[in-house]
């Protein structure tokens, strides 16, 4: 029977060995072929995309955690907290208006940590300048993309709590 | 394949052509036979010899053609050129150390015995053995040749210094477990070879 031992040989013997399985050369129909496959591909992933943005994403639920006391932030204060995990850094401040309100701290556009200013009342990023409304998160200028996912937080007698996180909120 | 391989015995061939018939009314290229009977010492014997492609380990016309036009599969049968990457340059006419390939200039296309593979991978024998009345082309069980054949197999080939294995086997006589050629007698064929050999 054939024995297809394969001695020390060239190169072009392994670029265009004579051996059918071995073969790789690209005929211009396998190529048309692959062409029109990953086409096809690329298009029921485009359709999925597209169904799964009809439906909408559901926010996750998380646990309540206790993030300090409402009486110590005055107007323009800014306290960070954790939520929530430890790796995920949270603004909170109250805003000129008296307003509590939370988000993440991270950038949408990449993650840099937004600070808030409280002459222009705004939260800002220093990388590339994004800038975020302190009342409800939603960008003013730069690159980010979307607003900041909003940490809802709820007060119970002078307790504040933080009980979810609302990362997509153009569509809940 | 299917425990059984291709025996070429050229102590056997009566130079009927009919392997060559039967080659010529496969459907994939009527007409043309992919076998030649050749004369063996034609001024001195009307002896032929079928010559089938042996079907090398390492096949040379593979190797030598530039178009990566012919493909060994695996169940060990070199393929015919393959018609779109053919480009009829003549390497592998040239190459074979057999003289099985023939490059045929109309359809500008080499062809070449496959050893039917559409056949033989479904248990069923080469149409040349098929036909061959004398059996000096056969398809059999090796036990069956050992049994049936005062010669015994070689499929081992020496040209010169180049060695050949295939997996076609040619029955030869006993005394010689390799087939050596000597090629450089061939080279100067219009003198006497004896002259050479020492």
């Amino acid at each position: 029977m054939p024995t297809n031992t394969k001695p020390d040989r060239p190169l072009w013997t392994e670029e265009f060995s004579v051996y059918a399985p071995e073969d790789k050369f690209v005929l211009r129909r396998q190529f048309s072929k692959f062409l029109v496959l990953t086409s096809f591909g690329m298009l029921a992933g485009n359709v999925w995309i597209l169904f799964r943005s009809f439906l909408g994403r559901s926010n996750p639920k998380y646990a309540a955690k206790e993030i300090g006391l409402a009486s110590q932030l005055q107007r323009g204060d800014v306290r960070l907290f954790n939520y929530p995990t430890n790796n995920d850094p949270c603004i909170m401040v109250r805003t000129r208006s008296g307003k509590l309100a939370a988000y993440s701290q991270k950038c949408t556009h990449l993650s840099c940590a937004v600070y808030y200013s409280k002459n222009e009342n705004r939260l800002e990023c220093p990388c590339h300048e994004g800038f975020f409304s302190a009342e409800d998160g939603t960008v003013l200028q730069g690159p980010p993309p979307r607003p900041l996912p909003l940490i809802q937080i709820e007060q119970r007698g002078n307790q504040l709590f933080a009980i979810g996180v609302v990362e997509n909120r153009e569509k809940s | 394949m299917f425990g059984r391989e291709f025996y070429i015995d050229p102590s056997r061939c009566i130079g009927c052509r009919s392997c060559m018939a039967a080659c010529a009314e496969c459907e994939s290229h009527r007409g043309v036979s992919m076998i030649h009977v050749d004369y063996i010492d034609r001024p001195n014997s009307i002896a032929t010899v079928p010559m089938v492609c042996m079907h090398c380990d390492e096949p040379t016309c593979a190797m030598v053609c530039p178009a990566d036009a012919i493909k060994k599969g695996e169940d060990g049968v070199v393929r015919s050129a393959l018609k779109p990457r053919c480009i009829a340059c003549s390497n592998c006419v040239l190459a074979c150390p057999f003289g099985i390939p023939k490059v045929h200039l109309d359809v500008e296309l080499m062809m070449k015995c496959d050893m039917c593979y559409d056949r033989t991978s479904v248990g069923l024998k080469p149409m040349c053995a098929t036909v061959c009345p004398s059996q000096a082309l056969s398809y059999l069980p090796a036990e069956t040749v050992k049994e049936t054949r005062r010669g015994h197999p070689v499929n081992d080939f020496r040209f010169g210094n180049e060695h050949v294995s295939t997996l076609v086997s040619m029955i030869a006589p006993a005394e010689a477990p390799v087939i050596a050629v000597d090629v450089v007698d061939y080279m100067w064929e219009n003198r006497d070879a004896d002259q050479y050999e020492a």
